[in-house]
């Protein structure tokens, strides 16, 4: 047996786990193991604030599928991890957090940076552990990947205190059973169950109206392929909800692109009237039912998940299956293989009908206007080079980006879904690069999230990962103002941000970044361009947008999918279509 | 601290042995508001694992989804949800009671009643042990509440399945 360190066995684990890239920031506790990292060939990204290094291995994770790692120290860098462990506990990222922590003898007397870091995580992530024993460092890392990457992905944090990390130990790397064996409580199910598989069959051979409502769930399952067939063999309407955008083709003519809250008309619709919903890798989410009662109150529900809490959770359905979205979606196509399906022309013909009353609209803008946001979002798509990689804060220009680009290929759409973390687009755009470097990565960041994080670009630009930041500076909280807008009878309460201050072109400056601020309509594309030609280094855009402008279709919160908000300058609603 | 039947449900967990463990379980009830009414945590007769039987204030239509959360707890390797009509619970209860020379013989008579026993005596107090179903032990401590308890300690519901009749 070798002789070394934990904190060598702990870098060397990581090694053994094929991990190419550590996103982190060393201090007191973590310090053992960052002496190792000099001579390993892992790569390892400086952040200048620990939130940074999680969104970035999210980030990372979200367009590679594989996991990523965030090391940081203990006490108030493990706290700032804590956000970033929430948000891809929500979105099922898979992701590794490593964070230093005292002593052994001195846990748990309040010593300087230490934090209870198992406590205050463990509710927001799949697992965590706090390593108390140096020889199980390997396994602990075994584990930890197995666990972060397997059955419903998500985060797994392993606490590991300095005494441990200086001790020495007697490597082994465990063997696959012997992971599987120290997790007796770990089995997922992936194979799903025969019958219920026929079951589902059998529903959808039988459906006149049926819509499949496919999740995040589809992306982590790497389903795409299975889905498309899923679709084609069967001429179901697909959605994507916001975690699933690319998972199928925007311009597929099956895809009805976004539901929910700010989803398409026909793809609200689509579900609201439709006799069967196959429910893939998805949770149900309130941003997509609405009012639970009255969502999709006619429709049979298939629902797939790997997770079984998922099932039943917020709505029952007739034919449950555990599993894994690509496995099961597989046999359900091979279970239609001999079926006899109905003609779903008419179905199809009545949701164009929708598609064509009611695409998404803005009003151009009058001469003399500020930038329309989602002009700036239009033109930003229209010139991405092909295979763009796309991220987004938290806001109206979330909703924006995922309405106007047009998703073309999986794991190109990078955002916070479940916890909706304002100010995680530029460090997520960061770790997305480094996963895809030959990709251009844009984020689309509002004025408000950019001030939260934009000290990453000091990574990018130091580390050279040359992303691109689209600002759309409406100088307000713009989510917050469209609801005080519309439901604070237009009472403005602390929303008010100011487009000059920051000086947001200075600012990215002074970050290492080459920057730009556009006014005029007229710049719009010429800018873009400028931006898009540069590879070196960071690109800021300050957009100044229109701050008037509000994300529509809207479904109010807690309100029915039937009641569903449209542009003002569209036609009012249809009422429900009989059936 | 009573958990009357009918309302309540008893869950027997069991868990990997480990610190921890305990701290994730009750967190999952501690974040939806639930009340755990009982809590009994011992090794099983298998050292690696734990058996955690917890009464819990759950409405009906929760006890799945509480249920299938805490199966997604990397620790827990098996959840078994017993029905009183289909299991048999006991707890263990000691109380010390004021029973002076004149009470005594009074308090000794109701120990005897139920099948408890005395473990410790005192001038002016007893200490009484009883186990049973969680029921008799409350109707117990009602009939001792008047000679005045001094101190009560109730163990959490231990709880196992009951075994087929058929043959």
């Amino acid at each position: 047996m070798t002789k070394m360190t934990g904190a060598q066995a702990l870098i060397k684990s990581l090694e053994m786990e094929g991990v190419e890239v550590v996103f982190g920031l060393p201090g007191g506790c973590i310090l053992p193991a960052y002496d190792p990292i000099l001579d390993s060939p892992i790569r390892h990204i400086l952040v200048r604030h620990e939130q940074g290094a999680g969104h970035m291995a999210e980030g990372y994770a979200h367009v590679t599928g594989r996991p990523g790692v965030a090391m940081v120290t203990s006490g108030p860098a493990a706290t700032n991890l804590v956000t970033p462990l929430c948000d891809a506990y929500m979105d099922s990222v898979p992701m590794v957090a490593i964070t230093g922590q005292v002593s052994r003898p001195v846990i748990g007397t309040d010593g300087f940076q230490e934090c209870d870091t198992v406590g205050i995580t463990r509710s927001v992530t799949k697992h965590n552990e706090l390593v108390m024993d140096p020889d199980e460092i390997p396994l602990a890392v075994r584990q930890a990947f197995h666990l972060a990457t397997t059955g419903r992905p998500g985060p797994v944090l392993l606490d590991v205190p300095k005494d441990v990390l200086q001790a020495q130990v007697d490597w082994s790397w465990p063997s696959d059973r012997e992971v599987t064996e120290s997790l007796p409580g770990y089995r997922p199910t992936v194979k799903g169950h025969p019958r219920m598989i026929k079951e589902a069959a059998r529903l959808i051979a039988s459906a006149h109206r049926p819509v499949i409502y496919a999740g995040g769930g589809i992306l982590k399952a790497r389903a795409a392929d299975a889905l498309r067939e899923l679709a084609e063999r069967t001429g179901i309407p697909v959605v994507t909800t916001l975690m699933a955008r690319g998972a199928f083709p925007d311009d597929h003519p099956l895809c009805l692109g976004m539901p929910g809250m700010h989803g398409n008309y026909a793809a609200i619709t689509a579900m609201q009237q439709a006799d069967l919903l196959v429910a893939l890798g998805t949770r149900f989410d309130d941003r997509v039912t609405g009012n639970v009662a009255t969502f999709a109150a006619g429709a049979k529900v298939v629902h797939v998940d790997i997770d079984p809490a998922e099932l039943g959770k917020i709505r029952q359905p007739d034919v449950p299956i555990v599993g894994d979205c690509r496995q099961v979606v597989a046999e359900i196509v091979r279970a239609l293989a001999t079926a006899e399906l109905p003609d779903l022309s008419e179905w199809r013909s009545r949701i164009s009908g929708w598609q064509q009353q009611f695409p998404l609209h803005y009003d151009p803008p009058r001469p003399g206007d500020p930038l329309k946001p989602q002009y700036v979002m239009e033109v930003l798509r229209d010139q991405a080079p092909e295979g763009t990689i796309l991220a987004s804060g938290v806001g109206q220009h979330q909703m924006w980006a995922s309405q106007y680009w047009r998703f073309t290929e999986p794991y190109t759409w990078v955002n916070s879904g479940g916890l909706g973390t304002m100010g995680f687009a530029v460090p997520a755009a960061i770790g997305a690069k480094v996963g895809r470097p030959e990709r251009t990565v844009w984020a689309v960041d509002g004025d408000g999230c950019f001030q939260m994080t934009a000290q990453e670009l000091v990574t990018a630009s130091s580390e050279r990962i040359p992303i691109k930041v689209a600002i759309l500076n409406n100088a307000y909280l713009g989510m917050v103002r469209q609801w005080q807008e519309m439901f604070y009878e237009e009472r403005y309460s602390e929303v008010y941000l100011s487009p000059d201050l920051p000086d947001y072109v200075k600012w990215a400056e002074a970050m290492g970044c080459v920057a730009f601020k556009v006014e005029d309509p007229s710049d719009v594309e010429p800018v873009i361009a400028k931006a898009n030609s540069v590879d070196d280094r960071p690109v800021v855009i300050d957009f100044r947008t229109d701050s008037r402008e509000k994300v529509f279709p809207m479904v109010p919160a807690g309100a029915s999918n039937d009641d569903v908000v449209v542009h003002p300058s569209q036609k009012p609603t249809e009422r429900k279509v009989v059936q | 601290m009573s958990a009357a039947a009918g309302s309540h449900t008893t869950l027997s967990v069991l868990v990997e042995n480990r610190s921890g463990v305990l701290a994730r379980v009750s967190g999952l009830f501690a974040r939806r508001g639930f009340n755990i009414l009982s809590l009994a945590v011992a090794p099983s007769d298998d050292e690696r694992f734990s058996r955690i039987n917890l009464v819990v204030d759950v409405a009906e239509n929760s006890v799945e989804q509480i249920t299938k959360q805490l199966f997604k707890l990397v620790n827990v390797v098996k959840i078994t949800e017993l029905h009183p009509a289909d299991s048999v619970e006991r707890e263990l209860l000691m109380l010390t009671v004021a029973a002076g020379a004149e009470m005594r013989s009074a308090v000794v008579e109701l120990v005897d009643i139920f099948g408890g026993k005395i473990v410790d005596v005192g001038s002016s107090a007893i200490t009484v042990m009883l186990s049973g179903e969680p029921g008799a032990l409350d109707d117990f401590e009602a009939l001792m509440r008047p000679y005045g308890i001094l101190e009560l300690q109730r163990t959490g519901r231990v709880a196992l399945p009951r075994t087929s009749k058929a043959s």
